[in-house]
């Protein structure tokens, strides 16, 4: 074989995270929202997110809120209203470093902005976006979104929270399940069944003091440590009638915020991927093991080797799905093609990192166990890995096989 | 009040830094560079001031090679108004002297020749001499007032606290002044989004030597008062010795560190 003309090959050595150079595709100003977000997660959220994923809790999570909120990053792909209006490929970069550093960290940013936030910028009345919106770009206030119930998750439809009409009142009646932030929100959106000659499932402006609204924090979570989760109950929570969401009925609130997230997530959770890679690679370099590196093992390298092209190819599709939702907007299913795949990828280079680590891969000293185990929780959240592969099927061949 | 900043674009202290066979010189083309860190606190401690005084521009100034751009466009995203870049191939391997003198040059320029406030880092983090700030300040006929940990702008002075390993003191000087300042007076904030996007239609000029009525001669390697003679790398650390208590480990230890001339 001839020998490769040295002028067409770039002078720079390969990144080992990007052997490919994905980083070619995005603008200089992508590429600096992206260093603000990772200087933030360097100086606020690596130094501490081992303690707090120990504990089991995110104590400044208002701290981390506002910091965020100055930079731009809670509902930065909104326009208007003090947020920042940024693209889909600039939300999507900062969420894999929010990612890279703990996937409990971009959990707080998604609920805030892809749910609550996107929920009211999208269905809420000019009063509701005047009055939440600001603040809680700002990080002065917490949004939650409630959905999920003790009984109903991959069938929201069924779900059994009312609202019932009483008067020009709402009163909600029910209880919401692994809601996000939910103990530390000002306000929450809660999805109800108010009934067929109400429009079916309505979405509600709820500002979490109002009587009858009690939050129980989530503990024992062996996944999302570094992040709060509530149980919800409502119990003849009475609220005025400019508290529903006006521009929207049925099914399609809730989902549309889903996707909203969930394109957030194809992006994210290949920052877990790529730091729990990062720390395989650099490990398996220095741990010596019958009498030479075990990076120079072929087993070794075949993981290293299958982990870093499938993070690659998870960061192109991510980009593609991110340009086209910036140009042409995104079907769907091309949103559960991005979740399943990146998602899946994700958990299984995190649980990869983990053998290259040996013993010291279980061990909080190194942050691959703690990847791979947050990555249970985005497997599962957002329409779980089941669930998206149905919607593909049902894609390819027209059956739905739901139920 | 309008301020200049000093910024430098330095190699990433993160990265492997090299240097280049053919000139001694540090090899750009290796690594990526970016705004001196220590310079941050420069242009954060600028915008407060023009920010508290309701009014003025910040004028970030960088002489260095084309990709020092990136590092007027941090300070743009954090916040300065415009940017001035000196570019010119034949600065390429300028020293302190030389740098200082096209810094001067270009303030004078970029002020109509009246600077009022001009602020620099402490030192860069690639060369680290801490020199041109005084010899900047010199060449504009300016008071230096050096390595700030605070900073008040009062009618016509300015009032600085200088932090040494005993004692604070409290140097004032006349306006206009130069003054460096040190990591310890603010906390440089982040270039938020809209930072971001507003800093791609902030004015930069780039000015070559010509620009400034400087000539080739008087800067680059060739006009150098110093030159970098060689360079090797750093040997590699050396394995640790473990010394194991077996009842002596405190007289090893001691042993150990008279031995390497710490006791
Ligand atoms: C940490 C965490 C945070 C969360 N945050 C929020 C939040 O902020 N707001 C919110 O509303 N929700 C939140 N959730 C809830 C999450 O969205 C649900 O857990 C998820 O939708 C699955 O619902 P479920 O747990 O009830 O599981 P189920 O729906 O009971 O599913 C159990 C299993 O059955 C499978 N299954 C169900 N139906 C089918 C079918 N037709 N075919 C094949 N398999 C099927 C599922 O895929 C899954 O494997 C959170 C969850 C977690 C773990
Ligand atoms: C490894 C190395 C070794 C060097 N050795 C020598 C040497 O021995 N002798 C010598 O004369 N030169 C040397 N140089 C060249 C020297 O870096 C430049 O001339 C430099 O501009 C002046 O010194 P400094 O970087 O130490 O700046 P410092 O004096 O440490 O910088 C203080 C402040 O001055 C401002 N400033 C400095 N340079 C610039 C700039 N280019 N643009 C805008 N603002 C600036 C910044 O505000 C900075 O915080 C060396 C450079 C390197 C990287």
């Amino acid at each position: 074989m001839a020998p490769m003309s040295s002028s067409t090959m770039p002078k720079r050595p390969s990144d080992p995270l990007d052997i490919i150079d994905v980083d070619s595709m995005l603008t200089d100003e992508e590429r600096a929202i992206r260093a603000t977000v990772r200087q933030v997660c360097d100086d606020l959220v690596e130094p501490h997110v081992v303690q707090w994923y120990e504990q089991g809790d995110l104590p400044v999570a208002r701290e981390l809120a506002q910091e965020f909120g100055k930079v731009g990053l809670l509902g930065m792909h909104l326009e208007g209203y003090g947020c920042a209006g940024m693209s889909s490929v600039d939300y999507g970069l900062a969420c894999l470093e929010l990612e890279a550093s703990d996937s409990g960290i971009r959990s707080l940013v998604s609920v805030q902005g892809s749910l609550a936030m996107y929920a009211i910028h999208a269905f809420g009345s000019e009063e509701q976006k005047q009055e939440w919106l600001p603040r809680m770009a700002a990080g002065e206030a917490i949004g939650c979104f409630g959905l999920t119930e003790p009984d109903h998750g991959s069938d929201p439809g069924s779900m059994r929270t009312r609202a019932r009409r009483d008067g020009d009142d709402w009163v909600l009646d029910g209880s919401k399940m692994w809601i996000t932030n939910g103990s530390i929100a000002d306000v929450a959106v809660v999805w109800a069944n108010a009934g067929e000659e109400n429009g079916g499932i309505r979405g509600f402006v709820v500002p979490t003091d109002t009587p009858g609204f009690e939050a129980h924090e989530l503990k024992n979570k062996m996944s999302l440590r570094a992040s709060v989760t509530a149980e919800l109950s409502l119990a003849e929570v009475r609220l005025p009638a400019g508290a529903v969401l006006p521009d929207v009925t049925g099914l399609k609130g809730p989902l549309s915020c889903l996707s909203e997230a969930r394109y957030g997530i194809v992006w994210g959770c290949l920052g877990a991927a790529r730091t729990a890679l990062d720390a395989a690679r650099r490990y398996s370099m220095e741990r010596t093991q019958f009498d030479r590196p075990i990076a120079g093992f072929q087993l070794t390298q075949a993981k290293l080797a299958h982990m870093s092209t499938e993070l690659q190819l998870g960061r192109l599709l991510a980009l593609h799905l991110g340009r086209r939702k910036d140009s042409v907007g995104l079907r769907p299913e091309q949103v559960s093609v991005g979740k399943y795949n990146n998602v899946t990828k994700a958990i299984e280079i995190c649980r990869t990192a983990r053998t290259i680590l040996g013993g010291n891969g279980i061990s909080g000293e190194y942050p691959v166990m703690r990847h791979a185990n947050n990555l249970e929780s985005v497997l599962t959240y957002e329409g779980t890995v089941e669930m998206h592969t149905l919607v593909i099927g049902q894609t390819l061949t027209g059956e739905s096989a739901f139920r | 009040m309008n301020i200049v900043v000093c910024v430098k674009y330095v190699p990433d202290s993160q990265s492997e830094r090299t240097f280049q066979e053919s000139d001694n010189t540090v090899d750009r083309e290796a690594t990526d560079g970016l705004l001196s860190e220590l310079d941050e606190y420069a242009v954060e401690e600028a915008l407060k001031i023009v920010e508290a005084r309701g009014g003025g521009e910040v004028t970030v100034l960088t002489v260095g090679p084309a990709a020092a751009a990136d590092a007027i466009k941090k300070a743009l995203q954090m916040g300065a108004h415009r940017g001035v870049h000196v570019q010119d191939d034949a600065i390429h391997g300028s020293d302190a002297v030389a740098t200082s003198l096209v810094l001067a040059e270009a303030v004078k320029k970029a002020t109509d020749g009246s600077p009022e406030l001009v602020l620099t880092g402490m030192a860069s983090t690639d060369g680290t001499m801490g020199v041109v700030p005084a010899m900047m300040a010199e060449r504009l006929g300016l008071p230096q007032v050096t390595y700030a940990s605070e900073l008040t702008v009062g009618d016509g002075t300015v009032t600085i606290r200088r932090d040494g390993d005993t004692a604070s003191e409290t140097v004032e000087a006349s306006l206009p002044a130069l003054v460096s300042v040190t990591d310890q007076i603010n906390e440089p904030r982040y270039p938020s989004f809209k930072g971001i996007m507003a800093a791609k239609k902030k004015p930069v000029d780039t000015w070559s030597l010509a620009d400034l009525g400087l000539e080739a001669s008087q800067v680059g390697l060739d006009a150098a008062w110093t030159t970098v003679v060689t360079f090797a790398q750093r040997p590699p650390r050396a394995q640790g010795q473990i010394v194991t208590d077996e009842g002596e480990g405190g007289a090893k230890l001691a042993e150990f560190l008279s031995a390497q001339k710490f006791l």
